[in-house]
């Protein structure tokens, strides 16, 4: 299907996860549509949050993210809107350690309520956060933490490869990405190729997401730019560059100026990527294509 | 004789110093940034066999020279890697004891340890929003603990604002008490000195300074007692052969300017 009818799956107020992780196949052509729909008060969960954040926080698209580090990426420092939102209080960033998403997203997978693990305790972290408890091991009497099963309603996830009846292929690092597909109620799939599905069984070993928990599968080529999509395209710099610039002096002003540039401006996601441009775009796939090449 | 070399950088410094704290054959789970480019620096040196974990879900990643990869979850990091795992994966390995060593900088720390990147000023009403813990959380909870940071008053802080990743807490046994049974601080590199802390107390003090380095400069710029002890000593300066290695693997300083 098209983005725009991926987006219609997605309902004002859900949980969304996304895949991916900090400027790596995030699904951006999925974000970009959620927001050009005009979505509103989405809770958002991700393992680490980039420069999405920032335009989920702008658009109204979410209020709340749930995450473990938000900003940019450690280059380009502390992300400006993302303090000028969560410092007016506006949007929450609600802060968990790394382990504890990941251990959440498993117990959905698991379809178990809940995880114990033994990092967090003592620390602030965990001070803020209502939904921990505390137990002793009935095995070996030791000090747990225990975190609760997160079961977003729509996982947003985009892979390399994936065939019609959603068996998604993914390359490289996995992040928490089988996780939260198997977690979530619904699915979405976004492909830099859809493939058949004679060609996903020639390498059923690389399949990291089972047709059966797909409900929709978009082809998106260059779905993750300006961030990167393993072994096809690294990040956009001199892009990521000209973000971090427009957003550091007045980020509310420049935050709202990218988002009707890039994101409300284009007819359609072609149209996107033409105003990203073709230079930034063969540089950021020449680099990508390298990791192939050693 | 030895040859002259352009004289070092405070980041220099702080890499050289804490590339010289790890060991061969050891596991670490390695931070960007200043971390990343010592234990990269250390397997040039002294520890060929020295294994870099990032949080990102790589395992013994090779670093290319000029090209150090901008976060730990990026397909940079992955290049003639051992293997890849996810990230819950890569992150049990510490809960599970496999990690000697974790490795990150800091925004603020305290006399006990205890580091902060998550808010400066109260958490309800923060004056800064910072980035948050990514896993710094979870390595300070689990592993022996490396930090290297500048050495500032406002970064060396009584108590820190938030603790984002814990140290020995509020000393003694609490860290322990809290269940936080594995790891704890180990040492804190800063460009004025290498610091360790006491075993019963769990407070930092100095261990050495650098060359050059007084304790008054040292107390100077720490928010709180920090005792140059009878047997602190000093370390040994930067070697042209370690400036070397260091300047031909982030030719364009990126992290050492």
């Amino acid at each position: 299907m098209s983005l725009e009818e991926a987006a219609a799956l997605v309902r004002d107020g859900e949980h969304v996860a996304l895949g991916g992780s900090t400027a790596s196949r995030t699904p951006m052509a999925m974000i970009w549509a959620l927001i050009r729909a005009g979505r509103k008060d989405l809770a958002v969960s991700r393992s680490i949050v980039s420069t999405e954040g920032d335009l989920l926080f702008a658009s109204g698209a979410s209020r709340h993210i749930l995450t473990s580090w938000f900003s940019q990426g450690i280059v380009w420092g502390v992300s400006r809107v993302m303090r000028a939102y969560t410092e007016s209080k506006r949007a929450r960033f609600e802060e968990w350690s790394h382990m504890s998403i990941g251990l959440r997203y498993r117990a959905g997978a698991m379809g178990i309520p809940f995880m114990p693990m033994r990092s967090m305790m003592g620390s602030d972290v965990a001070g803020r956060l209502p939904d921990l408890r505390e137990m002793t091991c009935p095995f070996t009497g030791e000090k747990l933490l225990l975190v609760p099963a997160l079961n977003p309603d729509v996982a947003l996830i985009h892979v390399q490869r994936c065939d019609p009846y959603g068996n998604a292929q993914i390359d490289g690092l996995l992040f928490m990405d089988t996780d939260i597909a198997m977690a979530a109620n619904r699915v979405i799939i976004t492909a830099e190729r859809i493939v058949s599905n004679d060609q996903i069984r020639r390498a059923p070993d690389q399949t990291k997401i089972p047709f059966f928990a797909v409900d929709a599968v978009v082809e998106a080529p260059y779905g993750c730019a300006p961030h990167e999509c393993f072994g096809a395209y690294e990040p956009l710099f001199t892009h990521m560059d000209f973000y971090a610039e427009l957003t550091r002096k007045d980020p509310e002003k420049g935050v709202k100026e990218y988002l009707d540039r890039f994101y409300y401006g284009p007819k359609n996601w072609t149209e996107y990527l033409n105003l990203v441009g073709l230079e930034p775009l063969l540089d950021a796939t020449r680099r990508g294509r390298s990791i192939y090449a050693d | 004789m030895p040859t002259e070399v352009k004289p070092y950088t405070a980041s220099e410094l702080l890499c050289v110093m804490s590339a010289r704290l790890l060991e061969e054959g050891q596991v670490v789970f390695a931070g960007v940034g200043i971390p990343l480019l010592a234990a990269t620096l250390a397997q040039r040196l002294h520890a060929p066999g020295l294994t870099i974990l990032f949080e990102g879900g790589t395992i013994g990643p090779h670093i290319v020279p000029g090209q150090l990869p901008p976060t730990t979850n990026e397909q940079r990091c992955t290049r003639r890697a051992n293997m890849l795992v996810g990230i819950t994966e890569v992150l049990l390995l510490l809960q599970r004891g496999y990690v000697d060593v974790g490795f990150m900088g800091g925004a603020q720390i305290d006399q006990f340890g205890n580091l902060n990147s998550s808010f400066i000023g109260p958490a309800d009403d923060p004056q800064v929003r910072l980035p948050g813990t990514g896993g710094g959380n979870d390595i300070a909870s689990l592993a022996k603990m490396i930090v290297a940071m500048p050495q500032e008053k406002r970064r060396f802080v009584e108590k820190v604002d938030f603790i984002t990743s814990p140290g020995s807490l509020r000393g003694g046994t609490s860290r322990k008490d809290s269940g936080l049974i594995a790891g704890g601080m180990y040492k804190v590199v800063t460009d004025l000195a290498l610091l360790d802390f006491d075993e019963k107390t769990g407070r930092m003090k100095v261990e050495a300074l650098h060359p050059g380095v007084t304790p008054d400069q040292v107390q100077a710029n720490t928010g709180f007692e920090l005792p140059v002890g009878p047997d602190a000593g000093f370390t040994n300066p930067p070697t042209a052969e370690e400036l070397a290695a260091l300047r031909r693997l982030d030719p364009d300083g990126v992290y050492t300017a």
